[in-house]
């Protein structure tokens, strides 16, 4: 299996960002960023057309993060692709500035919709998906969902409308790692079995763990996995991935590391 | 006013092929030519309004004008938030087109009534709000909201109301119509209750009082300059409207009021806070909720006596 040095060494930088950035902040979902970072780096560092220079390029591909409260983690990213200057990245959710805890279309170049309220993203992705077919464009739509977020009935209306427009230029990425707001997926609400559910909804489906990049890019390369159908990858997570305290654990849905924690996280990614 | 507004949108649908009509699943007769004429421009999004409004957003966002239309319950209400943050917050170019302004579906019971749709939209930052009084109005708002870039709501009756205006009337988003000048007191009415204020101004100048009557189709913006300057003159303001007497247009005029110290009689006619949970005609339920033109006329006289 290949192994990719340089998307690791990124997504490691990524970390450490999102890191600062809470720890300064006293901000929370570092849980939760963290559990998606890999997937952001994939998606901005190799697998989206995307052009910082040019971040309303038409024919660029979209990327959606649905689930809002992974915010820090796209910023942390955009500012590593070069969206803009990752000096910023330390003024997150500082007086006066744009960095809200979740996205808005103006916190920086290349946020493409403003989400936080769950639920939202992937009907603003169907749009677009549509749009870009009307327009003839081949670019896709990438949304990245969470898992306590397919709670939300108006993500199944979604779900069911873009199965039925065949819409194989939107692609969902599930961030599943078990874990929402008030306890494990499968103890609040569960969702299994996730994959026939998709499935059912007339979607292509796929599974990958979303911390290994060789099955990601192998997945993200074989998009649409059915003809005409939406594509859906379920991607195994670790909630705090990478910071050992943090990971599977609730209560970093909502704690901001100290400066000892911050320190040995760091530590940790270096 | 319903049917004004599906011939202008397929005019305009013609002339711009980025012009997009979602409908949740409604419009049985009515969007049948539409849908025939503009297949690529057209999409049932099923009985899902909060999908709907997300894709309009998305949609929008990539430079299509998108109208939505649905009854005025499920376009406003069901997916409110929706239209807070996929439309409103992101300044998104779409059209909420709801029908069925008030007790037009009467019969139908509480569930579809319409009362605090008013309230709802013009709370939302970056929203217009246009309830357009007869077919003229309901024309002249497409056209125009179809031009600004901006999110827009627009609330229509659905029987067949009739044309009120004069041919040289003119009609611009955020300014009332002078449709009759007096100096006695002031109707300001907006939607389909417009009818009935024609015939409330009749009655009233029978009794020798000489009326301003005024359209107040745009409740946002409001013409607040319409509205100073009638206070001032007339010393008497009464609103006209079939909504919630609560954050409609009785409301936004009473701020304005206020808020630049006029001294004057005021009345909002509309509905008390309450669910009206009686079957009937339109007419029936505005007359036991005291929007009949007799008894708004009863109570204007009441109040300029005392």
């Amino acid at each position: 299996m290949k192994i990719f040095k340089k998307l690791i060494l990124t997504s490691k930088q990524i970390r450490r960002d999102i890191l600062k950035m809470v720890g300064r902040a006293g901000a929370s979902h570092v849980g939760t960023a963290l559990s998606c970072t890999d997937i952001l780096t994939a998606l901005y560092f190799r697998v989206a057309k995307v052009s910082p220079k040019n971040p309303k390029w038409r024919s660029r591909d979209r990327i959606i993060l649905s689930k809002g409260h992974g915010g820090v983690g796209l910023l942390a990213t955009l500012a590593n692709r070069g969206f803009f200057s990752r000096k910023q990245l330390l003024r997150y959710c500082f007086d006066g500035t744009p960095y809200t805890g979740h996205p808005m279309i103006e916190s920086a170049p290349g946020i493409e919709v403003t989400t936080g309220s769950l639920g939202h993203g992937l009907s603003m992705g169907l749009g677009m998906a549509l749009a870009l077919k009307a327009d003839r464009l081949k670019s896709k739509v990438y949304v990245i969902l969470s898992d306590g977020e397919l709670d939300e009935g108006s993500c199944w209306e979604a779900i069911l409308a873009a199965g039925n427009f065949k819409l194989d230029n939107l692609v969902a990425i599930v961030d599943y790692n078990k874990i929402q707001s008030f306890g494990t997926v499968a103890e609040v609400m569960d969702l299994e079995p996730l994959l026939a559910k998709w499935q059912a909804f007339k979607w292509g489906v796929r599974e990958v763990d979303g911390h290994n990049f060789s099955e990601m890019l192998e997945a993200f390369g074989s998009v649409p996995f059915t003809q005409e159908r939406p594509s859906v990858i379920i991607a195994h997570t670790i909630k705090g991935r990478g910071v050992s305290f943090m990971e599977n654990k609730l209560e970093w849905h909502y704690k901001s590391p100290d400066n000892d924690q911050l320190k040995k996280a760091l530590a940790e990614l270096s | 006013m319903r049917t004004a507004f599906v011939q202008t949108v397929n005019k305009l649908a013609q002339k711009d092929r980025n012009l997009w009509l979602l409908t949740g699943d409604l419009g049985f007769s009515v969007l049948e030519g539409f849908m025939k004429n503009f297949p690529k421009q057209y999409l049932n999004m099923g009985v899902a309004e909060q999908n709907m409004i997300g894709v309009a957003a998305g949609l929008a966002l990539s430079g299509k004008t998108v109208f939505v239309y649905s009854i005025i319950p499920f376009v406003t209400l069901r997916p409110y938030e929706q239209i807070r943050n996929d439309i409103c917050m992101q300044n998104a170019n779409v059209k909420l087109v709801g029908v069925g302004e008030g007790f037009s579906y009467s019969q139908l019971g509480p569930t579809h009534h319409s009362i605090e749709d008013i309230a709802a939209m013009r709370s939302l930052p970056n929203m217009i709000v246009v309830c357009p009084g007869d077919p003229w109005e309901a024309e002249k708002a497409t056209q125009a909201i179809s031009k600004i870039k901006k999110p827009a709501y627009l609330r229509l009756g659905k029987k067949g109301e009739p044309r009120l205006h004069k041919k040289d009337a003119k009609f611009s988003i955020g300014r009332g119509i002078l449709m009759e000048e007096g100096t006695d007191l002031t109707i300001l009415a907006t939607g389909s209750m417009l009818e009935s204020a024609v015939v409330v101004w009749k009655n009233l100048q029978k009794r020798g009082l000489a009326g301003r009557l005024i359209s107040m189709h745009t409740i946002k913006p409001m013409d607040k300059e319409l509205v100073i300057e009638s206070a001032k003159k007339t010393r008497a303001i009464f609103t006209i409207e079939e909504h919630s007497v609560i954050g409609g247009l009785g409301a936004a005029v009473s701020q304005v009021i206020s808020e630049n110290g006029i001294k004057c009689v005021f009345h909002s006619f509309g509905i008390t806070d309450k669910f009206t949970k009686l079957a009937g005609s339109q007419d029936y339920l505005r007359k036991i909720n005291g929007l009949s033109s007799e008894e708004i006329t009863g109570v204007i006289l009441k109040k300029l006596k005392t």
